[in-house]
């Protein structure tokens, strides 16, 4: 119960943070980690770049399948259908 | 308003792979099932990057990559009729490329190295109360051009490639491939507690390349 009034350090903040973005957080620890966020505005952008961080990773190109690959795998499926019948 | 920006000009591509594929898989599955050579090319053209990506961090060499991922749309093919849909097709269809890749006699399945357990950011960074001494650099705002230019998807690419290699499959599942937490855990076979940490870590990382990289302008 006490612990759950002690604040909350920039440097346990950090290690909480995908279990926030997560919701794996408790309530209890949930509130902490936002009344932390509200006094701390360095705690406040490192959130924002993990946000941003996950919205770059999330930008990163597929790599286009080759022709050569394609077709190997379309002839793929034509021996299967061919060895099905 | 600079993540709407971003959002807007980096996620659309994101938006359009990871939308409704459940159903669209559904749907080119039941025509699969029904012998349309369509729905295996369509199949393919969904979920390959996905699995070259994936079957590249499990097997040593980008040949050994693409001979997983043959052999797991030939077990795909064969195992069509078993797939009971009790899980989504791209989660079986990965869970089997896990289990090609694992059987190959290349990689052993590892047990989880959850990793170093040391902190994410560098313990000097914070006094002894905790609080930041060297507070994250502002980056996001004044490197937007940066953050939209080409080169940081080589960065980032690179920061991703450095992560172990549990690391690096949790982060490319989860915010490249767009998988749900769930859905990894039964891809990995791994638990929900160690997806977190693994992500936790792995996105922690890819956050301080890019503050090295765009820090201090």
């Amino acid at each position: 119960m006490f612990w759950n009034q002690k604040e909350l350090a920039c440097q346990e903040m950090v290690e909480l943070v995908t279990d926030y973005l997560e919701g794996a957080l408790s309530r209890a620890q949930r509130r902490r980690f936002e009344a932390h966020l509200a006094g701390c505005e360095n705690c406040t952008e490192y959130l924002r770049q993990m946000r941003v961080t996950i919205r770059a990773t999330g930008s990163l190109a597929a790599e286009d399948m080759t022709a050569q690959m394609r077709e190997e795998l379309t002839e793929l499926y034509r021996r299967w259908r061919a060895e099905e019948e | 308003m600079y993540l709407g920006l971003i959002a807007a000009i980096v996620l659309p591509r994101r938006v359009r792979r990871g939308s409704a594929p459940a159903d669209a898989d559904g749907e080119l599955v039941a025509r699969l099932r029904a012998g349309e050579e369509d729905a295996f090319v369509a199949l393919v053209a969904r979920h390959n990057a996905s699995m070259l990506r994936l079957a590249s961090s499990l097997v040593p060499s980008r040949t050994l990559a693409e001979e997983v991922v043959q052999d797991t749309w030939v077990g795909v093919l064969r195992g069509l009729d078993g797939f009971a849909e009790r899980s989504s097709f791209r989660t079986w269809l990965l869970r089997i490329l896990v289990n090609r890749a694992t059987t190959t006699g290349v990689r052993e399945r590892r047990t989880i190295a959850v990793g170093d357990a040391g902190p994410v950011v560098d313990r000097a960074r914070f006094d002894a109360s905790g609080a930041w001494m060297s507070p994250p650099q502002h980056w996001v705002e004044e490197s937007e051009e940066r953050l939209l230019a080409q080169g940081l998807a080589g960065e980032l690419n690179a920061a991703l490639a450095a992560l172990p290699d549990r690391q690096r499959e949790v982060v490319m599942l989860r915010d490249v491939d767009g998988l749900s937490g769930q859905e990894v855990c039964a891809v990995l076979d791994i638990s929900d507690a160690n997806q977190r940490v693994l992500l936790h870590r792995g996105r922690s990382q890819l956050r301080q390349a890019l503050e090295d990289e765009l820090g201090g302008v």
